[in-house]
């Protein structure tokens, strides 16, 4: 059994909220670079430069890479062979938050009461934490500060479980078309597809921080998410929704086995500022 | 003048800003804006409708006016601002037609507006820009001056006047109807990639 301080948690959690919002991830930057070469739009090409210049000031000027900087989406993943001393973990995690969002003039955006008063929790507390008990004596954290203008472009749909891929393709081109320039594109769209609804939900959000330019190791799931690209990619809303050939840099695909009579289907929108930053206990 | 032609398809834009100046503004200009602005989001639009409704004074003079949809992070300490790029402006759709009814001229924010929103455009001589989402440390480096001017309990929500300079946007609707995301789809969509799919007519109702 390895022990593993409550201080450590609170410490990590607040440093990761900070570099997570200020220095985008080497895979999202190369998508970013990629597509600045191969964008037809002379419009949409200068947006992608300005995309460029934004990760570079960001990093080199402390300033966040956007003014939302998003609800802390944390996934945990914890070794059996772990415990967890001097305290509660998700406090730990929620102090970690406190503190990385006040330290690094991050932007608090979460309110208590998501439906009547809607007063702001003043310090972006607390965090939406998904947990995993894993095999092993290490603690992965996972912070994803997630921006509400694409997480509020996600959607759901239960198919026919005979529907095929084709529907599915049709669901996720509609989805883009339809939230256009809101969710801020070029998306790294995240797809779960199978399980129960909300593990769907929850699966295409982890395939947000899969990367960019990584593929599903099943070769068909790899091919649809070549499929799914293109496909977005032919839409023609292009960066920010101006017009151009990037509409996304990822579509990244998880799969999971599911009930006979389902084929649910999550889909989760992420802007190009695809923040997350992990590290290990 | 508050409106100064660079070139062809680039102005530098300061309010007050009049019907005649957002007439030659066309989807897809290049706009620098520079001067003072005011910033608002859903809680102070909502504030600033209610009051006009109930028949009260805006504590800002919108009349002429570009209004920006952003809520900045905190600046450290030593910065004039924090990160500076814009919010969804559909959240605002169902106060802007209001809001060009009392006179403003210009809004500013990210992605697609619905029809009534166009429509209020054409109808009130308004014109929609969009600032680059998501660029907003980079778009931080044109702001000279933020300071609270109204609504202070609203926190990151409250309207500010912020001074710029060459604050880069793009015309996205324009007050003769024009949509800059339905021209750009129109012109690089590739419907032999999308094989039989159907273009969706409807663009962007969902939340958000």
């Amino acid at each position: 059994m390895r022990e593993i301080h409550v201080d450590a948690i609170q410490e990590t959690i607040a440093r990761l909220c900070i570099e997570a919002t200020h220095s985008l991830p080497s895979d999202v930057r190369e998508g970013l670079r990629r597509a600045a070469q191969t964008e037809k739009g002379p419009l949409a090409k200068k947006v992608l430069a300005d995309l460029i210049a934004n990760f570079e000031i960001a990093e080199r000027q402390m300033v966040p890479l956007c003014q939302d900087t998003g609800t802390a989406v944390v996934f945990v993943e914890l070794g059996q062979e772990v415990h967890i001393v001097g305290g509660n973990l998700e406090e730990a995690i929620n102090k970690g938050v406190s503190r990385g969002y006040g330290e690094g003039f991050l932007r608090a955006s979460i309110v208590k009461n998501p439906l009547t008063t809607r007063d702001n929790t003043k310090d972006n507390t607390p965090a939406v934490v998904h947990y995993e008990i894993v095999p092993g004596d290490a603690l992965h954290l996972t912070v994803l500060p997630k921006g509400a203008g694409c997480e509020n472009m996600s959607r759901f749909a239960n198919f026919l479980p005979r529907a095929g891929k084709d529907a599915i393709v049709e669901f996720v081109l509609r989805t883009v078309e339809e939230v256009g320039g809101n969710p801020c594109p070029p998306l790294v769209i995240g797809v779960g597809i199978g399980g129960t609804a909300e593990f769907a939900m929850a699966l295409a959000k982890k395939a947000i921080f899969r990367g960019v330019g990584t593929h599903n190791t099943d070769e068909a799931v790899a091919a649809l998410e070549t499929e799914m690209l293109t496909k977005v990619n032919a839409l023609g809303v292009g960066p920010q929704a101006i017009g151009g050939i990037t509409t996304a840099l990822a579509v990244n695909i998880i799969t999971h086995p599911t009930h006979i009579a389902s084929l649910p289907v999550g889909v989760n929108i992420q802007c190009h500022s695809a923040r997350s930053k992990t590290a290990v206990l | 003048m508050a409106l100064e032609r660079i070139n062809e398809r680039e102005v530098r834009l300061s309010p007050i800003i009049t019907d005649e100046e957002v007439r030659q503004l066309r989807i897809g200009d290049h706009v620098l804006v520079s001067g003072a602005i005011y910033t608002a989001r859903d809680a102070a639009h909502k504030r600033m409708c209610d009051t006009i409704e109930a028949g009260g004074e805006l504590p800002i003079d919108v009349r002429g006016q570009l209004i920006y949809y952003v809520g900045p992070t905190p600046a450290r300490p030593g910065r004039v601002s924090g990160a500076v790029g814009p919010t969804t402006s559909m959240r605002m759709d169902p106060f802007t037609p209001r809001m060009l009814a009392a006179g403003m001229k210009v809004c500013m924010g990210k992605g697609n507006r619905g029809p009534e929103v166009r429509q209020a455009l054409e109808k009130y001589t308004g014109v929609y820009l969009i600032a680059v989402g998501g660029a907003a440390a980079m778009l931080s480096q044109f702001v000279k001056s933020i300071e609270v001017v109204a609504y202070a309990d609203l926190g990151t929500e409250s309207i500010k006047r912020m001074v710029v300079a060459d604050f880069p946007a793009i015309v996205m609707d324009d007050c003769y109807g024009g949509d800059l995301l339905t021209e750009g789809r129109r012109q690089y969509r590739d419907q032999s990639t999308l094989g039989s799919y159907v273009p969706s007519e409807r663009v962007v109702i969902a939340a958000g």
